[in-house]
Parts: C-alpha cells; sequence; structure tokens
C-alpha cells in the first residue's frame, strides 16, 4: 500500500514519503501549512488512490472529542419515552456512532480526516491520545468497548491557530505542506486546468509569483486562489495580450478579484500599480 | 543506532522524544527512507520534528552532524595523519586501540577505507550507514563543525546544495519578526471564552439533568453563548523614533482589530502624560485625558503598549519634561499609575532586545513596569500574551 501522488493531486517527494510512513507504520499524520496548499485534499486523494472510504470530522470551536467516537441522543430518548415508544428501553438505540467508531468499526481499512484539529478547544487532543493510539475506546452507557478492526489511517490538518500538546505531537507523523515552487505549481496548474494555453499559463503564473513579492500584503494568494484565478481567465477567455501589456508598463491583472481577497490589500495594489506606472 | 544524532539533535535544543526516536528506528526498519540521504532527511523530520518553527533549527543541526559523514567517502581531502590519529583515538575502545597497535596504522587505514567504500554502497541502500561501527563518530568529529572542519567547504566534494542546507524554513524561525498572520495566531492565544449576555442558547446538559431530577418531566434550562470575553486597551507611540517601525506596528493594529471584540487603543508620543489621543489628525483638538481612560476601562481590561521607550530620561523622571507641552507630573507617575490600575500589563518594544540594555529610558521603564518588556518578535510576543493571560 504505497500513495504515489494521483491525477487530480501534486505530492511532492516529501509529501508523499511523510504519507507513506504513516500509512506503514499506522500513525496519524499530523498536516500544516499555508491555507489553500491543499491539506484537506490530500486525504481525499489518498483515500481515492488507495480505494478507501473517507470518513471526515470537521472541527469547530464547539465540538467536543467525545463526539469523534460517539454520542448519547438524550434529547430523542427523552421524547420516545414522552410518547412511550418501546425503543426507549434499549439505551444503544441512542447511541449515535461518530467517525471513528465507524472507521473502527469498518470491514475494511479506512480513511479519517480531523480537519482543523487546532479550531478545537486545547484539551481536545489530549482527549484523543489513547483513542488514536490504541485505536479503541470505551462506550460507558452500553459497557462495550470498541477496538479497531484495522488500523485506520488518520490525517489530522491543522492551521496553526493553537499549539498542539507536546503529548499529541509525540504520536504523530508531522508535515509542513510549504508554498508550492513554480515547478510545482505547473504541474499542479496542469493537473487542475488542464488544457490551458502555456503562453497564458507562463504570464500568469509570473503575475501571480509577482503578486505574491508584494510586499505587505495582508493575504496573500494561495494555490486554491491561483487555479480558481487561471479557471476564470479559461472561462472568460482572455488572451495572453491582456496580462502582458505591451509596453511592459505595469497594470492590474483582469479579475484580480479572484486573488486579493481583503480591501486593503486591493488598495495597496493598486497604489503600487500606479506609482510603478509613474514612474516610468 | 543513530544515537549520537539523536544526542545531537538534543544538544541542539530541539525537543525530540524517545518515543519519536524509536519511531524513526522503526521507520527505517521497515524500509521507509527508501535509498538516499534526502529521503532520511525527510523522514527524521517528519517523524522527530513537530512545529515548522523548529524546522530551520533543524536543518541546521542535520546539516552540522551529517556534514562529516557526507564528506568522509573517497577521503580526497589529505589530512595530517597526526589529526586523524588523534581524533581516532579519541572513538577508540581499548580493545581496538591495542588492534591499531598491532595492525599498525597503514593498515587501519586500509581498512578504514574499505569501510567506507562499503558504507558508500551502503549509505545508498538504505539506513545502516550511519551506525556502522566507529566510522560515525571518526567523520563526525573529524569533519564536525566543533572538531575540526577540514571536509565541507574547502574540498569539492560536495556535489550539490541539500535540501537542508538551503534553509528555506527560516523564515518560520519564531525569533523572527511577524506579519499579520503569525500576529493574529499569537493573538489567539489570548482568547477567553466566557458565557455572558442573555440566556438565548438550549443547554442541554442542564436541561437533560434537570429533567432526570424532575421524574421525566421536560425542565428546559438556557444559558448565554459563549463568546471572546478577553478586553484589550492599547496605547500606541506615534512619530518621532516610531517611524521606523509603522510596518510592524500597523500589522500587529490589524491584527488585534480582527481578533479582539473588546479592543481600546489610544496614542500617545514617547511617553504616557495627563492625555492620550484616538485621532492622530486631530490630536491636538480631540484628547482624552489619561485618568478618564482609566476610569472608564475598568481593571480586567489587559493593557498593551507598543512603542520603543527610546527617549531621554527627563522625558520619563521630570515633570515639564515632554518634549512637546509642560506637563505637571513627570511620565514616571503616569506610568505607575496605569501599572497600578492595569495588573494585567505588557510593553512591547520593537526594538531589538539585545540593544535594550544600551537605552537608559527603556531601562527605567523596564523597572517602573516591573520588567515586563517583551520584544517585538513572534517569540517575544508569546511570552507577551502568556504573561498577560495568566489569571491573577
Amino acid at each position: 500500500m504505497r500513495f504515489e501522488g494521483s491525477d487530480n493531486y501534486v505530492a511532492t517527494p516529501d509529501l508523499m514519503l511523510a504519507v507513506n510512513a504513516a500509512i506503514r507504520l499506522q500513525r496519524p499524520l499530523l498536516i500544516k501549512g499555508e491555507p489553500g496548499t491543499g491539506k484537506t485534499l490530500l486525504a481525499e486523494e489518498v483515500a481515492a488512490a488507495l480505494g478507501m472510504p473517507l470518513l471526515q470530522w470537521h472541527i469547530k470551536s464547539t465540538t467536543k472529542a467525545q463526539q469523534g467516537l460517539y454520542e448519547y441522543d438524550a434529547v430523542s430518548r427523552l421524547r420516545d419515552s414522552q410518547l412511550g415508544d418501546d425503543k426507549v428501553k434499549d439505551i444503544s438505540n441512542y447511541i449515535v456512532q461518530g467517525p471513528l467508531w465507524q472507521a473502527f468499526e469498518s470491514d475494511t481499512p479506512t480513511v479519517v480526516l480531523i480537519d482543523e484539529i487546532d479550531k478545537a478547544d486545547v484539551e481536545f487532543p489530549n482527549d484523543l491520545l489513547r483513542e488514536l493510539d490504541r485505536m479503541e475506546f470505551y462506550v460507558y452507557e452500553t459497557r462495550q468497548l470498541v477496538k479497531a478492526k484495522h488500523r485506520p489511517i488518520v490525517f489530522i490538518t491543522s492551521n496553526n491557530e493553537k499549539e498542539l500538546p507536546d503529548a499529541f505531537l509525540r504520536r504523530c507523523f508531522f508535515h509542513y505542506i510549504k508554498f508550492p515552487d513554480r515547478d510545482t505549481m505547473q504541474q499542479i496548474v496542469d493537473v487542475h486546468v488542464p488544457g490551458i494555453k502555456q503562453a497564458l499559463l507562463k504570464e500568469a503564473l509570473e503575475v501571480f509569483f509577482g503578486l505574491r513579492d508584494v510586499p505587505g500584503l495582508k493575504k496573500k494568494p494561495s494555490t486554491s486562489e491561483l487555479i480558481d484565478w487561471l479557471k476564470l481567465l479559461v472561462a472568460e477567455e482572455i488572451p495572453v495580450e491582456a496580462l502582458r501589456s505591451p509596453d511592459q508598463k505595469a497594470s492590474i491583472p483582469p479579475l484580480h478579484g479572484a486573488l486579493l481577497k481583503n480591501e486593503q490589500d486591493m488598495h495597496l495594489f493598486e497604489r503600487l500599480v500606479f506609482m510603478a506606472q509613474r514612474n516610468r | 543506532m543513530l544515537i549520537d544524532f539523536f544526542l545531537h539533535l538534543k544538544a541542539r535544543k530541539l525537543p525530540v522524544s524517545t518515543k519519536e526516536f524509536l519511531t524513526l528506528l522503526e521507520a527505517l526498519q521497515a524500509g521507509l527512507a527508501g535509498h538516499s540521504m534526502e529521503d532520511f532527511y525527510f523522514l527524521a523530520r517528519s517523524c522527530l520534528v513537530k512545529d515548522e518553527a523548529r524546522f530551520d533549527r533543524f536543518d541546521q543541526a542535520f546539516g552540522e552532524y551529517f556534514k562529516g559523514v557526507q564528506s568522509i567517502p573517497g577521503l580526497e581531502v589529505d589530512l595530517p595523519e597526526e589529526w586523524l590519529k588523534a581524533m581516532l583515538q579519541k572513538h577508540l575502545t581499548p580493545e581496538e586501540k591495542a588492534r591499531l597497535e598491532k595492525l599498525g596504522w597503514d593498515k587501519l587505514m586500509e581498512e578504514f577505507k574499505k569501510r567506507l567504500q562499503e558504507q558508500k554502497g551502503r549509505h545508498q541502500g538504505g539506513s545502516k550507514w550511519v551506525g556502522t561501527g566507529g566510522t560515525s563518530p571518526f567523520g563526525n568529529s573529524g569533519y564536525h563543525p566543533e572538531g575540526i572542519r577540514v571536509g565541507g567547504e574547502s574540498a569539492g566534494n560536495r556535489t550539490a546544495v541539500k535540501v537542508w542546507e538551503q534553509r528555506e524554513y527560516r523564515n518560520l524561525d519564531d525569533s523572527v519578526e511577524i506579519g499579520t498572520r503569525n500576529i493574529k495566531v499569537a493573538l489567539r492565544r489570548l482568547r477567553r471564552f466566557a458565557r455572558q449576555g442573555a440566556p438565548d442558547e438550549l443547554d442541554l446538559e442542564g436541561t437533560i439533568a434537570a429533567t432526570a431530577r424532575n421524574a421525566g418531566y421536560l425542565d428546559l434550562l438556557m444559558r448565554p453563548e459563549r463568546h471572546n470575553a478577553v478586553k484589550v486597551l492599547i496605547f500606541f507611540d506615534v512619530g518621532g523614533s516610531m517611524d521606523d517601525h509603522v510596518k510592524v506596528c500597523e500589522e500587529l493594529f490589524s491584527a488585534c482589530r480582527t481578533e479582539f471584540k473588546h479592543l481600546e487603543y489610544f496614542y500617545f508620543h514617547n511617553c504616557v502624560y495627563d492625555h492620550v489621543w484616538r485621532d492622530s489628525h486631530r490630536r491636538h483638538s480631540e484628547r482624552t485625558p489619561t485618568l478618564d481612560v482609566i476610569h472608564k476601562y475598568g481593571p480586567e481590561y489587559k493593557l498593551i503598549f507598543v512603542g520603543d521607550a527610546t527617549m531621554s530620561p527627563y522625558e520619563i523622571l521630570q515633570p515639564n519634561g515632554s518634549i512637546e507641552y509642560s506637563n505637571t507630573e513627570a511620565g514616571a507617575v503616569w506610568l505607575r499609575r496605569l501599572a497600578d490600575a492595569y495588573p494585567s500589563l505588557a510593553w512591547l518594544n520593537p526594538e531589538a532586545e539585545r540593544s535594550w540594555s544600551y537605552r537608559q529610558s527603556i531601562g527605567i521603564i523596564r523597572e517602573i513596569l516591573a520588567e515586563r518588556m517583551f520584544p517585538m518578535t513572534l517569540e517575544g510576543l508569546t511570552r507577551a500574551i502568556t504573561h498577560l493571560s495568566r489569571k491573577r
């Protein structure tokens, strides 16, 4: 079982190595990186490439570790009891399985994605230590021990909003997806926007990396934004010339709203372009 | 196997644990590192380093450690024999030393080279190459920057720039200056969630407990929503020597604006006196008396000063010391007053920490604020935030 990238996803050798290490040693893989570098996508692609079902668990600030295992739906039980339903006698009717339980119970190996773990409470990762380490947990309501039939491949993404506890980190492999260089970017674009004219792409990448180099931008455009922008360029049939003004003057690229997402950045950029034009 | 490497990382202050090290060995045993040094580097990084801020430190430590090993094969460098002997002696066990006497130096060198050859083959072949016998410490110390650096730069045997030598992650090291996103992340640690305001959310747990206690009769409980209840008051130093730091202050400011719901900010120049202002354009017409600020915003606010604290000591210590007008009370009095009013307080200073000791005014302010001054780097900001979020 090896992951070698896929038709939809360009994986650098170091990323592949980390993924394969996680698969082989059956330990969770923690992935960090700038927003829009394909952290979440990775889990989907690995699942697709290995032909395994993917169980996603998206974390919010209110998510509790327990919810990934199971939840006791007390409200329906309460309602059923008031209605005199017979189901109410068996508590297991009200235990709702979470993504981890589903993964543990599955007859085939699965891929589990714990998305944006840093959004949750600080205690969240600690509450999952044993579950991720031993891949088992205890259901108190029904007094049963749930043990993984197959250890799932676990991907965890983080946007670095909170520091994760050391005990948790020690149990994971770690990979930081760095912003792709030009060659990798070219490959990524080829995968996502096939059929784009190479001339247009070359100019577009020029503009894109130029934009990322603009000092003082609040949010630098990311890979996913580049892909969106390129798709727009293709859809709108923007000619190459629009990106490259004949007299080499700096200009505002068409549809730049796809790349710059905030007013101040837009103003800053327009001001810079304006100054560049005046200076020539 | 690789224990020296592990200890070297420890010595370079990387927080590596035994468990992680064992994981790495397990991964090597499983043959994951494939056939190249680069793979080994990635694998080791993935196993041992869990924070991209430490990647740069890891790159350096890795380079230091393996530079020796890397440049051994071939032994093109002409080393003075005495050196080698001396270095080798250090790492030999008594038995080996006895053997060395018996074999003679030349013979041993032969054997050594043979082993290196073999190792070159196996180094491509997998994981064992560092561990083979005494060669690693030999290479390590012989060429190691801490011992005598011979290999590396001088010889032409450094083929390509190694991944870890590119030091791509230098910017992520947390002692460098900060960008908006980094600041936001740091500030987020100050969040403190609390339930306040009107009860408009169903308290499920409470309802269940209450209902159960009620013998099954529904008893609905409501509670207020949770939000970030932290309150922040920021005083920015503007003008004069602060002009050099406008960018980083802007970044801090914009990050603060998005992070805190309760954020109040005021400007001052050099030192706080009896008034501050909100709008730099109208600073002479629309001032806010500092006392009003203290009265209006209670002690639950966390006070952050942002300023370089660089001025003449008179501006702090003397009445009428302000360079703008004659103040009746000295800046120090006002600073103490603020420090008393706000138990949670920090001063962020964009000047580099190492230059602080040369500025008298910085020393004075640090003394007044009981050393609660932090440099405006990510690491300093983190320290400041940790300090501010301490319960008191």
